[in-house]
């Protein structure tokens, strides 16, 4: 039925709703948090990658100004911690880690020692004042090196310095390199990288007279956070509130447990005071989790028509010092399970080693393991297309899972099923939006006059929301999938939707209004959204994973419709007449074909909240709770298009246009949708070019220690980037999304290399690492050029 | 983070300044735009006893131009250079390098004197004015003392300024009728500072090469004046093989930084480029 006088917000660009407040400075984050009697804590840290602790004299520390207390690793040990990962892939090798160092330190920037005090400068002051006794030992920062004979050995129970070892296999690879024409094999490196937010983390624990715990802090993951503070610092988790205000972005890296988080609630609780700490930015570069930090050699074995036979793929994820929350996850499940990307390739064997190293923690940046996943399947196959000289487009177009074929399991996979898609769609329409093959006739015509331009491609897929939660169970992912959503109605007939999902900026307030708001055909402005807290919340996983629209967004829409239905039992008995014969849009009830005066969805409410006349068996009030759990995982999909120039003779690269075109199913908002394709692309084109966190292979000393070393990209390095949208809606739930937040961090660091690469190709260059900096660039061409002179 | 405790004045005139730093000339620091002091201090790499605000002091202040020549106070800032009309009508190259700094918020707190005095290798000021061949004020004890801008600078945050002196002012000789000057830049994608930065002025007489002077900064331990080059070309003609030639020779005659974005051999073919690029502009 076509009802033109429904309320449809769904498919709308509406601007978001909480802008207003951010944008004119009212936002509220945890270092706003101000409380009566607050103490600052300071965290002094390791100056090196590897050593001993002989001795912690704290002394000449606890006597300083204004300072309350003063604990090194050793006062901790037994009282709170270890710090353990939430997800475990079977047969880990888990290192042990203490919340505060003891007698080792495995990375630059873990802590040591720390200082309570009444003003942050007075602790800062005394932190200067502790002496620690190291015995330096050798340090290794490198995956190769490490699992070599000469790595260092970091903990005892992971021998080799491998936690983890995962296997993913389907068809036969050797049967398929023996019927390939040719195969070829090329060594990719995925540059670390530090997950820049604008805040950086914070935390205030605030004991309460009522003996609970209350703890503000910059999460993604508000509930979880409840669960992993209270487990780890023993408080029981009903007496413990978490709170996370406004957060200037998470990317994954707020969704960790990490010393401060601990630490805090229990000084609080010791000092009978609020503690706050908050993480400077330099603090940031060596103490919160980076990114990527992958080494993959790959194999592909093809025929010369570029049919894809097989692929054959080794990766080495170095995760620093300890594993951190979700790290054993990272580089294996998400990373080489989705190393066949979009292509049909049935015979795929693949190993990944969790290595252990000197440096940072390395966890989940936007789109964890799936921008390995998406660079080993397209650097692959763009090898291939260069190898045969064939048109890139072509051979992705040959090797294409059809339309008809999903839902699609790759490599007979059991763990991964793409459960919708049109890639050869995504084709045309990114093709005719870039003109390709005007742009391609433009590149050869330019390049004979020295202008190297180059057109890239990168197709993606990957799947979204973790789920369902029996089956995250399999691989030791200690949480559940589903998300919870409460929508209580006033007397009044507004709405206060209570959401497990955390918005770090995503708009959540927006669009998750907007999912409700079709169902319970209201005005959009009745309705608010309330997150981020966990005495108001019920309970919730948060948002990670491109989950909260699909997971988040389902279970409002769910309980949405409950209300629905409920309000619907109370207007029959108040029309007197059957339920059935009722019909709900834009906020009335009526009877269709009759002359019975429409009651309002307002009218409904004020009657379920009175309780006069509620017809038998039903409850008053008009307030829903649901806990939703996905029977499956929608798979967005994309293909992205760059065009750029490089100056064969400074290096640098000039991105002249960029379209994206993305499926994402169902689009909620197209605005917050091209909003979210654009930050990602941005930080993907960052790490294809900019971003790079760089060692000292010797000492383990970070050398991007600040924003004047680690090039997080500007308005000047992100090109207009033009976003386009195909829908193909998920099967697996209510509202046909998928999942958008990863998207361009995916595809954008495959189509820029390509990009460069294309560009590159009158030099012969086949290969290029990120970040494809003017200074390397550079040095291949001059390479290129002195090799064809000899 | 939060700085080691320092004791902070907020200096009147000059000469309470030059009083102050004759008192404590190792334990004291100036502060002016902060952009360089103060990440130092909060990263307590640098922890003066005694901070002197020198931010209000009005003979620091401000453009003069005058018939023969140029003078830009000390504490004029990034945004001034690039904003002033006056300035600009002299000598555009102010207003174009300055668009190069950095972004808008550092351009309205840092300036150019703050920039010389602390002689990053990397900054922009110190290729500028050795183009335009400056003289650097100095106030200090004995009074004032000028320093060609070329002899200004003497290894990577080491000039000729002593403890207890003051950069005080830049002074520019009015430059001949038909001097060009452009600068040009190569980006360092995190700190925005150049990778590679030349200046070059420019007077042709009759399609040759009358007046000429390059500065290069970026590339070595401190900016410096490209003479060799200069001298090549001055009397030839900007022919696509002189410019080739003098970048060359700029190129091969400096001994280039190598850091970890950067390698000597990098520096030095972007010297050449530059130089070469920049040549090629004035040359039409």
């Amino acid at each position: 039925m076509n009802d033109t006088t429904a309320i449809r917000h769904i498919g709308q660009p509406l601007r978001r709703r909480e802008d207003i407040k951010l944008l004119a400075g009212r936002g509220r984050y945890v270092d706003d948090v101000r409380l009566p009697g607050m103490l600052h804590m300071a965290v002094l840290r390791s100056p090196h990658a590897h050593a001993e602790i002989r001795s912690v004299d704290l002394s000449a520390a606890k006597v300083a100004p204004g300072v309350r207390l003063v604990l090194s690793g050793k006062a901790l040990d037994g009282k709170i911690g270890p710090i353990v990962p939430n997800w475990i892939i079977p047969g880990s090798k888990v290192p042990f880690r203490p919340v505060v160092a003891t007698d080792r330190v495995r990375f630059v920037g873990e802590c040591v020692a720390l200082v309570v005090a009444e003003t942050l400068a007075q602790a800062y002051d005394a932190i200067g004042l502790i002496n620690v006794d190291y015995a330096v030992l050798p340090a290794v920062t490198d995956e190769e090196i490490a699992i070599s004979d000469s790595g260092p050995q970091l903990h005892d129970n992971v021998p080799g310095n491998i936690t983890t070892i995962y296997k993913v296999r389907g068809g036969d690879y050797q049967k398929a390199a023996r019927e390939a024409d040719q195969v070829i094999g090329l060594r990719v490196v995925n540059n670390r990288l530090i997950p820049t937010c604008m805040e950086t983390r914070a935390i205030v624990a605030s004991p309460e007279p009522d003996g609970t715990l209350t703890v503000y802090i910059g999460s993604q993951v508000p509930h979880m956070h409840r669960r992993w503070i209270a487990e780890t610092v023993g408080i029981p988790e009903h007496q413990l509130r978490v709170v996370a205000p406004d957060i200037g972005g998470g990317f994954g890296a707020k969704m960790h447990l990490y010393p401060e988080d601990l630490l805090c609630p229990y000084l609080a609780r010791e000092l009978d005071a609020p503690v706050k700490w908050w993480e400077s930015r330099s603090e940031s570069h060596q103490s919160t989790s980076h990114g990527r930090a992958h080494t993959e050699n790959i194999e592909i074995a093809f025929k010369n028509d570029g049919t894809i036979l097989g692929l054959k793929v080794a990766t080495l994820g170095n995760v620093g010092a300890y594993l951190s929350n979700m790290a054993s996850g990272g580089p294996t499940v998400n990373t080489i399970n989705f190393g066949t990307g979009t292509y049909k390739i049935d015979n795929y064997e693949a190993i990944s080693r969790v290595v252990v190293t000197n440096t940072v923690p390395v966890d989940a940046y936007r789109g964890y393991g799936r921008p390995e996943g998406a660079y080993i399947a397209e650097r692959a196959i763009d090898a291939v297309a260069r190898h045969l000289k064939l048109d890139q487009v072509q051979v992705r177009r040959r090797n294409f899972v059809q339309p008809a074929e999903f839902p699609y399991r790759p490599y007979g996979s059991m763990g991964v099923m793409y459960d919708s898609g049109n890639y050869q769609g995504l084709l045309d329409k990114a093709l005719a939006a870039f003109d390709y093959d005007g742009r391609r006739s433009e590149c050869e015509a330019l390049r004979s006059s020295g202008i190297y331009r180059g057109v890239g491609v990168a197709a993606y897929t990957h799947m979204c929301g973790m789920a369902p939660s029996r089956r995250l169970a399999v691989s030791g992912f200690d949480r559940g999938g589903w998300e919870s959503a409460r929508v209580s109605i006033d007397s009044s007939g507004r709405a206060t939707i209570y959401s497990g999902s955390m918005s770090q900026g995503q708009g959540h307030i927006t669009s998750l209004s907007q999912i409700a708001a079709d169902v319970l055909q209201i005005p959009i402005e009745n309705i608010d959204i309330v997150q981020g807290d966990t005495r108001q919340v019920q309970a919730g996983h948060g948002t990670f994973n491109s989950r909260s629209m699909a997971v988040g967004g389902s279970s409002v829409h769910v309980s949405s419709q409950r209300i629905v239905a409920k309000a619907k039992k109370i207007a029959a008995g108040m029309l007197e007449v059957d339920e059935e014969d009722i019909s709900y849009s834009a906020g009335a009830f009526s009877v269709p074909g009759t002359d019975i005066a429409p009651v309002t969805f307002s009218t409904v409410a004020r009657m379920a909240y009175v309780g006069h006349k509620l017809p038998d068996g039903i409850a008053p009030g008009l307030d829903e709770t649901v806990f939703y759990d996905p029977t499956g995982m929608g798979s967005p999909s994309g293909i992205h298009l760059a065009y750029v120039e490089v100056d064969a003779e400074t290096g640098i690269v000039d991105i002249l246009d960029y379209v994206a075109v993305d499926d994402v199913g169902t689009l909620i908002n197209p605005l917050l949708a091209a909003g979210q394709i654009h930050g990602g692309v941005a930080q993907g084109i960052a790490q294809a070019l900019y971003e790079e966190v760089s060692y000292d292979p010797d000492n383990g000393q970070l050398l991007t220690g600040s924003l004047l070393d680690y090039a997080v990209p500007r308005a000047e390095h992100v090109p207009n980037i033009r976003s386009l949208f195909q829908e193909t809606p998920s099967p697996t739930n209510p509202i046909g999304v998928k999942g958008i937040g990863e998207s361009g961090s995916i595809a954008a660091p495959p189509c820029m290399v390509h990009a460069v690469l294309d560009a590159l190709s009158p030099f012969g260059i086949t290969h290029l690492d990120m970040p494809l900096t003017p200074p390397r660039i550079w040095a291949a061409v001059q390479k290129a050029r002195t090799g064809a002179s000899q | 983070m939060i700085p080691a405790a320092f004791d902070y004045v907020r200096a009147s005139s000059l000469a309470q300044v030059i009083d102050l730093l004759h008192d404590d000339p190792d334990g004291t620091k100036l502060v002016a735009g902060g952009h360089t002091l103060l990440p130092a201090l909060k990263l307590r790499l640098a922890s003066p006893a005694l901070l002197i605000d020198i931010g209000s002091l009005t003979e620091l202040k401000g453009i003069e131009i005058s018939e023969t020549s140029i003078k830009i106070g000390a504490l004029t800032t990034h945004t001034e250079l690039l904003a002033s009309e006056l300035l600009s009508k002299e000598l555009p190259v102010f207003s174009q390098a300055a668009s190069l700094i950095a972004d808008p918020q550092v351009r309205n707190r840092g300036t150019i004197g703050g920039s010389l005095a602390n002689a990053d290798p990397a900054a922009d000021w110190p290729a500028v004015v050795v183009a335009l061949q400056a003289e650097i004020e100095i106030a200090g004890t004995n009074g004032l003392r000028r320093v060609a801008a070329k002899d200004f600078f003497v290894d990577i945050f080491s000039t000729v300024l002593e403890p207890n002196e003051i950069l005080a002012s830049i002074h520019i000789p009015q430059p001949k009728a038909g001097m060009r000057f452009i600068y040009r830049k190569i980006r360092h994608p995190a700190s925005g500072f150049a990778v590679v930065g030349i200046a070059v002025g420019v007077r042709l007489q009759q399609g040759v090469v009358a007046d000429i002077s390059i500065g290069v900064t970026g590339a070595a331990s401190h900016a410096f004046a490209g003479q060799q080059a200069a001298d090549f070309l001055t009397g030839r003609t900007l022919s696509r093989q002189n410019i080739d030639q003098a970048a060359k020779l700029l190129s091969e005659t400096t001994e280039c930084l190598s850091d970890r974005y950067a390698s000597a051999e990098y520096r030095a073919n972007l010297i050449r480029i530059e130089t070469t690029r920049a040549l090629l502009a004035l040359s039409s």
